[in-house]
């Protein structure tokens, strides 16, 4: 049987304010146990929630982001279960009226095509603090920094196919908070986490199977390693005449496989019901338009801007702008060297691959962007050809500085003096005959490829330094 | 509302209260009690009525945002029964 997959993530995303969304302690990441934790943080009796203004601000701005409904007016709930690391009994949260309702993203497939996928909504809650199970004589210890630390959470459609999709999808909202500025979306350190909702169903059925939720997984390769998995863990289970049970399972990067977290699992029932220290938060017009006029440029609309600027496909303009330093880096490229079509063929071929291999991030490319500009104009400006610009660049990601003192080192000049090419060929053409007899006496479309021959033999005699394009130029002229 | 005597055991569990055998029928009836008040309430007709989150008519106001805690944990760490290195210890929590 043909099977599809159904995917729906919840992501939950630290917003990156310098202090808690309920109380006045700090949210810097690496402070000693407990040390950022106030009464409010840890429930204390008596105390009460005020609500961070630079939150609601982040919140608006996402919604902003996905095109979504904001509720103006947006409410406060209590979701309550018991954890040690939960101080309060209950987490706070949002229910019935989130701050930001349907939206939708626009993200890349691999076929070059772009998909729309729906954003059901995106709320505030508190995040809770850290359980450290290592030895602590049989039992559990907890750190409560992190308690309060504000976060989104933001909850996709189930309308992602594949863990390619789901990828792409994360990848979007990933550059989407970081244009924004409203957090630094660094997974290893939990700024954005992942939740993902699996279920698979005969393809063409339109009902939806029974989901498994994967939780937590903390970087795109393992999301997309945990997602195939399931889904061969699911159709393996139907197929077997089995059913799929809905449960919480957890990802093992270092098995690459996914387990159940707990063999009998209680029904959840949070009783959700409003916050009563916590009022209505009403957004004014006034406020909702000021934050949309200080929005910065978002990827949709860099992605419009080099689609018309520089003339790029929407492909690869979706995939330059995906992340703000890529684009910056690229477009400080294009304007330098004057040839974005160039500097789009470098970035996506040479410098990802490259950034790729040795796992790093634009920011720490060891090329910066006047230097790879600099390097593209001596390749427009014919000064070095195309296999010349390879071996400088080699020598500048080494860490070579001077791009015209490489090309002058390595002598990779291309000689473009017609003199000294035409000498060349004649050498070339001497040393020949039988060759050159069997062009004279070959037709046109025949000749087309035998000339690929010569051009060969002074390319190499010219230790590569010739100008392809004027070598194939004279030596039509020579041999006609 | 029905309401018998496993929901009573059910919502004790989640709330971690632990009610005593000879209090659960008692408790049963107080509860129905109040159900009994709450389907009045529903029987209303609040068709062309606002729902109301907050029995206060007030809008939440804002802080900005600042840090203005200092650090209070040995002050803090008083009330708790045990802690090592900065943490509060807890019974296990995970098999």
């Amino acid at each position: 049987m043909q099977w599809e997959a159904v995917i729906g993530l919840e992501v939950h995303v630290q917003l990156a304010t310098k202090s808690k969304i309920f109380s006045g302690a700090s949210t810097a990441f690496g402070a000693e146990p407990n040390t950022q934790a106030c009464a409010v943080d840890l429930g204390l009796p008596g105390v009460l929630p005020v609500l961070n203004a630079e939150v609601v601000r982040m919140a608006v701005m996402f919604g902003l982001g996905i095109h979504a409904h904001i509720n103006q007016t947006n409410i406060f709930a209590r979701k309550n279960y018991f954890y040690p690391d939960l101080p309060k009994g209950y987490q706070t949260s949002q229910m019935d009226l989130p701050i930001v309702g349907k939206g939708y993203v626009d993200i890349p497939l691999d076929n070059g095509e772009m998909k729309r996928i729906g954003v059901t909504r995106a709320h505030l809650e508190e995040d809770a603090g850290k359980s450290l199970h290592e030895d602590f004589h049989g039992m559990t210890g907890i750190d409560l920094n992190r308690a309060g630390t504000p976060l989104l959470e933001i909850v996709s459609e189930p309308e992602l196919c594949s863990a390619k999709e789901a990828v792409a999808y994360l990848k979007y909202i990933h550059g989407l908070i970081r244009y924004l500025g409203i957090s630094d979306g660094n997974m290893a350190q939990g700024s954005m986490r992942c939740d993902a909702n699996v279920s698979i169903r005969p393809k063409g059925e339109t009902t939806l199977g029974t989901r498994a939720e994967i939780k937590n997984v903390n970087s795109f390769r393992f999301i997309e390693k945990a997602i195939n998995f399931e889904i061969e863990r699911q159709i393996d289970v139907l197929e077997a005449g089995g059913k799929v049970v809905q449960e919480t399972r957890l990802y093992d990067s270092e098995r690459d496989e996914t387990r159940s977290m707990r063999g009998k699992e209680e029904a959840n029932d949070y009783r959700y019901f409003p916050c009563p220290d916590l009022l209505p938060v009403v957004i004014s017009d006034e406020d909702l338009r000021a934050i949309k006029e200080a929005l910065p440029e978002l990827p949709e609309q860099k992605r419009q801007r080099f689609m018309d600027k520089f003339k790029l496909s929407e492909y690869d303009a979706t995939i330059l702008t995906e992340e703000r330093e890529t684009a910056e880096y690229f477009e400080q490229v294009a304007s330098q060297c004057g040839d974005a079509k160039l500097a789009a063929n470098w970035m996506m071929g040479e410098i990802a691959a490259r950034l790729n291999k040795n796992n790093l991030e634009i920011t720490e490319s060891p090329v910066p962007a006047d230097r790879l500009a600099k390097l593209l104009s001596r390749l427009k400006d014919q000064t070095i050809n195309g296999k010349g610009a390879k071996t400088a660049f080699e020598a500048l990601w080494e860490g070579a500085d001077d791009v015209d003192a490489v090309i002058e080192a390595k002598g990779l000049k291309q000689v473009t003096d017609t003199h000294a090419i035409a000498a060349i060929i004649d050498d070339i053409i001497a040393k020949h005959p039988e060759q050159v007899e069997q062009y004279k006496a070959a037709d046109d479309a025949k000749r087309k490829k035998m000339i690929g021959f010569f051009v060969g033999q002074v390319m190499k005699a010219s230790k590569g330094s010739a100008n392809p394009g004027q070598v194939n130029q004279l030596l039509q002229q020579k041999l006609s | 509302m029905a309401l018998d005597r496993s929901d009573v055991e059910g919502i004790a569990h989640l709330a971690r209260i632990a009610i005593n055998e000879q209090d659960i029928e008692n408790t049963t009836a107080t509860l129905k009690d109040i159900l009994h008040m709450v389907d009045q309430m529903q029987a209303v007709n609040t068709d062309n009525i606002e729902p109301l989150a907050h029995p206060l008519e007030l809008v939440q106001r804002l802080r900005s945002d600042e840090v203005t805690e200092a650090n209070q944990r040995d002050h803090f760490q008083q009330l708790a029964p045990q802690t090592e290195n900065g943490l509060y210890l807890v019974p296990k929590v995970i098999e």
